[in-house]
């Protein structure tokens, strides 16, 4: 669909291009990592040209990644400073995943299950980068203890696990709110989608003064 | 090293399925070490250069005799050389001729991730098959002598092999064969067994009260085992562990928890398809839209007066 011409800019060109690559990173980081974790995905590192590449590989994904979660944090920290939006949102949790959206309070440019994603990122993908490191044997295999390397191992895969958690949530959280994949690969939402989810950032955008919560400023 | 038949493997590692198991009389071997009887010579490493081909790189001094300093991707045996003084007040020398340790319940094997890379033969040998090998390093943290050692060259992980090619030929491992005090021996481990239950009684006579034989049940005993002259102290022989074991850090991040995250992520994304299709897609609609421009519109007369 052509942007129409009353659509509100949600993510900027900067904001998709760091998210698809960051994106992009993080799927292949799982499915190397998953190769080396369990066997019965050991075929996964076919497509990175075998075991040893997908060995090679996988620590250069996440550094670059690394790279490009700064530049996430750096542009999205703000929009998920939590609130107290946040709790009444969480409290009617079950209406959310229910869509029953009448019984949600209004909320800002981000939920309380957004910031979550977010600050779930901007703990683990640290600790994944830092136990990455002590466990990379090509550059520092000998930099540690072997006793270090296996609790870096261990913490690895369990942060590695949640994280993977946190993505399965992030992208079908996407497909469920329609037309959110569009706001991210597109830049653009409808008024009616910023309304209904949104409502007070779409009140921002606006710079609409009535109605019954506080009054937003003109961005 | 070396890649037998199939059949032979007992163990195999990262693999779902059970390796064939059909060759189920074949006897356990067993290299045997009578500490009591090396004189550190450093034969047993030379023909380990010489039949596996290995030629490490020359090192620097130390000040110590262990030479290299240390195992390596081409060092897969080295004579660890410890200075003991013992309750007389008494120097013992006490050399321990080092390397893998073949244990029956292989720490290595149960941390690689690559399918195959890690066998252990029906006789008991652990045997890292090298074209699988991809040089991750897990190997390292599985195992509990601190012996595997990843090339810098070739990013594979390297170890003694207990001549796995020579023993399928009915030969004898390298070192066996050079030693010249005939302090290395090879055999069924049960008759490994028998040997050394023999010496034991001989050093005991001798005054080593606490004589006895290495062969830890933590990793369900070993196919290289030890005659020590102070088997109530291993660590006394260049760190020998007194209780080795397969981390538990390994052992919970290669147990339950490997299946059951693999499980749950898969639970998670089949309860994002059931969501779908019983609650189902939040769309917005027209009213929404409508009430947007509403407000959109409400704002406008308000900003235009």
């Amino acid at each position: 669909m052509t942007r129409p011409a009353n659509a509100i800019t949600r993510y900027t060109t900067v904001n998709r291009i760091n998210h698809w690559i960051n994106a992009i990173l993080f799927v292949m980081l799982v499915i190397s990592g998953l190769s080396m974790f369990h066997p019965i995905l050991f075929w996964f590192s076919e497509l990175f040209g075998g075991g040893q590449w997908t060995r090679a590989a996988h620590p250069w994904f996440g550094v670059c990644m690394v790279v490009s979660w700064i530049g996430m944090f750096i542009q999205f920290w703000r929009h998920n400073l939590p609130n107290r939006d946040d709790v009444e949102w969480s409290k009617s949790i079950v209406h959310v995943v229910a869509n029953d959206d009448e019984k949600v309070p209004p909320i800002g440019r981000n939920n309380a299950g957004q910031k979550l994603v977010f600050w779930s990122m901007a703990l683990l993908i640290p600790i994944l980068f830092v136990t990455g490191l002590l466990i990379w044997e090509v550059y520092f295999g000998k930099a540690t203890s072997i006793e270090t390397q296996r609790v870096a191992v261990l913490i690895h895969s369990l942060c590695a696990f949640a994280a993977i958690l946190v993505l399965v949530t992030h992208i079908y959280a996407g497909i469920w709110i329609r037309h959110s994949v569009r706001s991210m690969t597109q830049g653009w939402v409808t008024p009616g989608w910023a309304w209904h989810h949104h409502r007070k950032w779409f009140r921002q955008v606006i710079g609409y003064r009535r109605g019954d919560d506080t009054p937003g400023k003109h961005p | 090293m070396s890649d037998l038949q199939s059949q032979d493997y007992v163990r195999r590692s990262a693999s779902t399925m059970t390796p064939p198991a059909a060759r189920n009389v074949e006897d356990q071997v067993a290299k045997l070490i009578d500490v009591s009887r090396c004189i550190g010579c450093k034969a047993c490493q030379s023909a380990c250069m010489e039949w596996n081909n290995l030629r490490p790189e020359i090192g620097h001094f130390e000040g110590s005799y262990e030479n290299p300093n240390d195992l390596g991707p081409s060092v897969w045996t080295l004579m660890k050389f410890a200075e003991y003084e013992n309750e007389q007040g008494n120097l013992e020398w006490l050399i321990r001729k080092d390397g893998c340790m073949h244990c029956e319940d292989p720490g290595c094997l149960k941390a690689c991730p690559a399918p195959g890379a890690i066998v252990q033969y029906a006789n008991g040998i652990v045997d890292f098959i090298s074209d699988k090998c991809i040089g991750c390093g897990y190997c390292v943290k599985g195992c509990p002598f601190n012996i595997p050692r990843i090339s810098k060259t070739d990013h594979k992980s390297y170890k003694c092999t207990l001549c796995s090619d020579r023993v399928t030929v009915g030969l004898e491992p390298a070192c066996v064969k050079a030693c010249p005090t005939g302090a290395i021996m090879f055999g069924s481990k049960v008759d490994m067994q028998h040997q050394a239950a023999e010496r034991i009684v001989d050093l005991k006579e001798r005054g080593f009260a606490k004589a006895g034989l290495y062969d830890p049940p933590e990793v369900q005993g070993t196919h290289v085992m030890y005659v020590l002259h102070h088997a109530d102290k291993p660590s006394l022989y260049s760190s020998l562990p007194d209780k080795p074991h397969i981390s538990y850090l390994v052992q919970a991040w290669k147990g339950l928890y490997k299946p059951l995250a693999v499980a749950a992520v898969a639970l998670a994304a089949l309860a994002g398809f059931f969501h779908w299709i019983t609650i189902g897609p939040n769309d917005t609609t027209e009213e929404d839209e409508a009430e947007a421009n509403n407000e959109i519109r409400e704002t406008e007369e308000e900003q235009v007066p």
